[in-house]
């Protein structure tokens, strides 16, 4: 099955008969819109949720004219993205902290959704925002769910308040209040049992936590992997605890998302968190225009850019910069590339936003002990090899593989895969100029 | 019967695909565009993806005019039928070994539902008179290895682990050491949820696998990948990327008693060639059924 990794070409595609016009018809609008439903639908987006979207957006697109600098499939994929966007919420969510505290968040979700593992990184988030924060353990029914939450909890030098597994979800909830009280906590983040939307004896479970302990936020844990599904989920959970807000989780995947609109079309209430990650620092703001161009399948150019921003030093990729369009980039630029690479995280992750990368991902995946190898060799050139790499022979790469702890035929490979990541650079220095590619600053602007 | 625990589990939101193939066959007398148009977006719905809907929908098109079939419950009936061949006739059995060990590996992304799917088929090997042995090689998520403890405890079975962060290959290491010292039947081997594009971590797994492969020829004897019916469009990418690392022999499809229809495994089966082999449907210990294609497609349409 194709998967639309990218959804402009195939809008490109149903276009192509269609030169220069000013505004926008209604077949070619139609058609256009085809493909956008079936890229949406293969993005987990739910049927129903995509049948009125389009709607909407034939609605906006029939008619309207085509920008200057625009062709008439990017003005579609423009309309479609800030609808997308539009629907996720304009802005960003946070959570708003109670004048009394402790602020009391729940956490509710399907089983297998990645409460227990979110409620300490939100535990670790306030922390780091010198918050005091306190655990409670409430699911007394998977088995070691309570232990669990210790150990995160231990390792993160974070309370947890717990009563074994005999007592009741929300009498642990009440008594966790009362110790909080009395602890001065700031923020009391209430982990729950994962439960079926549908079981509705669970379902009462919460309902009746919900009135006992008046949370001043309940936010749904969502699986960004679920299908058609997640719908269904978020209204019945919404319906029954009129819930604050949203969490993805699993994020750090290749799934596209879809159930992110679903949830938000159907609850209302917005995203937000992002969980992205195994690691308990792997929490992130919720960005709506990201996220509209990850479901789309067009990466995630903006959080590159703020990674990038990050973690370059901007003269030194000014300084890039010019090498990339001068054509003067050296193997030395590469290893310090390398270097910086490591830096912004895995290259997977990196990959992964970058639009078309994640296809090509699938191909080569990115290696990372390959990575350590190819810095290996590099780090064994003299500095003039690194600056001049055709002068490096086939004795210099004898020397260089015994120096590396390789072998000749991987100075080989990198050496190889140098000349082409400088043919690339020279290309995205062209483009780069003409305004064609999206612009990463710090990064190759 | 399965079916019954199916219908069961299904029966709780039966508002959804079930009704609307009732009104279906009421509704509609003649199958024209619309009949063909509701089926489609029935079974995308239920997850089994743009493309498998569109062909199968294309296919029943073309069979019903050739056939001359011209009522909706005809139609359906051949659709079950098309759905049935590419989940594969057959009922799948395990590949379970006569008079010897037996190794099952079980992989994953993380919060599938592999630790409690572990413990219902321990449970049930064990209830047809197999002396089981588990090996905890959930070293990663906090206090996996005490979830399972406390499930062999509950079944009565053995129970091999390590402390948090051993190296899982050693664990299975150990565990299959003793399970041929003990004269096992069966031992089943958990691996901490991954996601399948963090490449580091499916190295890890191949490495699992080759060391149970070095140490018992034929070994794993099944490897089986934990599938939340809820999940959507990505579970193709999951099922093929962890098949490419280990070679899946079959599919746990977990959490059919929730409102989501799990109709993934369908284009799965198909196109990887990877059968469905147990279904996960509560949260009890006998809560895993083997997969029946037939009762899964009825459930889907009756």
């Amino acid at each position: 099955m194709a998967i639309f990794s990218s959804l402009s070409e195939k809008i490109q595609h149903a276009f192509a008969g269609l030169k220069k016009k000013g505004t926008l018809g209604e077949d070619d609008v139609m058609k256009a819109l085809k493909e956008v439903q079936i890229a949406l639908l293969e993005a987990d987006v739910n049927y129903k949720v995509v049948k009125s979207m389009m709607q909407d957006i034939k609605e906006k697109a029939i008619g309207k004219r085509v920008m200057e600098s625009l062709s008439p499939a990017q003005q579609v994929i423009k309309i479609v993205n800030e609808e997308l966007t539009s629907m996720m919420g304009k802005e960003q969510a946070s959570i708003v902290l109670s004048p009394n505290p402790p602020t009391i968040i729940m956490l509710c979700g399907l089983q297998g959704a990645g409460k227990s593992t979110t409620c300490a990184k939100l535990a670790n988030h306030f922390k780091k925002e010198h918050k005091k924060v306190m655990m409670a353990a409430c699911d007394v029914y998977r088995p070691a769910a309570i232990k669990q939450l210790q150990v995160l909890g231990e390792a993160l030098d974070i309370p947890v308040f717990f009563l074994g597994d005999s007592v009741s979800p929300v009498d642990i909830a009440k008594g966790a209040i009362e110790k909080a009280k009395k602890s001065a906590v700031d923020i009391l983040l209430v982990d729950t049992a994962g439960r079926m939307h549908i079981d509705e004896q669970m379902m009462d479970e919460l309902v009746q936590m919900k009135q006992e302990i008046k949370p001043h936020e309940i936010l749904l844990v969502v699986d960004a992997m679920t299908g058609q599904d997640a719908l269904h989920v978020a209204e019945h959970f919404n319906q029954g605890l009129d819930i604050d807000g949203l969490l993805l989780s699993k994020m750090d995947g290749d799934a596209r998302g879809g159930a992110a609109i679903s949830a938000k079309a159907v609850t209302g209430k917005p995203i937000k968190f992002l969980g992205t990650g195994e690691k308990i620092g792997d929490l992130e703001a919720f960005h709506p225009e990201r996220m509209a161009s990850r479901i789309l399948g067009m990466g995630d150019v903006l959080t590159l850019i703020e990674r990038a921003q990050e973690h370059f030093d901007e003269k030194k990729a000014k300084e890039l910069e010019e090498k990339i369009r001068k054509s003067s980039f050296t193997l030395q630029d590469f290893l310090e590339q390398m270097e910086n690479m490591k830096n912004m995280g895995s290259m997977e992750d990196m990959m992964n936003m970058i639009p078309g990368m994640a296809k090509q991902m699938k191909q080569q995946p990115i290696d990372e002990k390959r990575l350590g190898r190819n810095r290996a060799i590099i780090q064994s050139m003299t500095k003039i090899e690194r600056e001049n790499p055709p002068l490096i022979d086939a004795s210099r790469r004898r020397r260089i593989a015994r120096g590396s702890g390789t072998t000749v035929q991987q100075v080989n490979a990198l050496l190889k895969q140098f000349g082409e990541t400088q043919k690339m650079m020279k290309r995205i220095g062209q483009m780069g100029k003409g305004g064609k590619i999206p612009r990463i600053p710090g990064l190759f602007s | 019967m399965i079916i019954d625990y199916l219908i069961k589990g299904l029966a709780k939101t039966r508002t959804g695909l079930v009704d609307r193939i009732e009104m279906l066959v009421s509704g509609y007398k003649k199958l024209d565009d619309s009949f063909f148009e509701e089926l489609e977006e029935i079974l995308i719905q239920a997850d089994l993806g743009v493309q498998t809907s569109m062909d199968l929908v294309e296919t029943l098109r073309i069979k019903t005019k050739e056939s001359k079939i011209e009522v909706a419950h005809e139609a359906i009936a051949m659709l079950k039928k098309q759905i049935q061949q590419m989940l594969g006739d057959d009922n799948p059995s395990m590949n379970l070994q006569k008079d010897a060990l037996t190794v099952i590996l079980v992989v994953g992304v993380n919060g599938a539902g592999k630790t409690t799917s572990i413990a219902k088929m321990a449970y049930q090997l064990k209830e047809q008179g197999n002396k089981v042995i588990l090996a905890a090689g959930d070293t990663f998520r906090a206090a996996a290895t005490e979830q399972l403890e406390k499930w062999s405890q509950d079944i009565g079975v053995s129970l091999i682990k390590q402390k948090e962060g051993a190296d899982p290959a050693a664990v299975a290491y150990d565990a299959l050491q003793s399970a041929i010292a003990k004269k096992a039947d069966v031992l089943i081997v958990d691996t901490a949820g991954r996601l399948h594009t963090k490449i580091n971590l499916m190295e890890e797994i191949k490495k699992i696998k080759r060391v149970l492969e070095r140490e018992l020829p034929g070994a794993p004897h099944e490897t089986l990948l934990v599938l939340d019916a809820s999940t959507g469009q990505n579970a193709i990418e999951q099922a093929k990327l962890f098949n490419k690392a280990t070679g899946i022999t079959g599919i746990v499809l977990t959490k059919l008693d929730g409102s989501a229809k799990g109709g993934i495994v369908i284009p799965i089966a198909d196109r990887l060639d990877i059968p469905v082999k147990w279904i996960g449907v509560g949260e009890n210990k006998e809560d895993l059924k083997p997969f029946n294609p037939k009762d899964y497609t009825d459930t889907l349409f009756s």
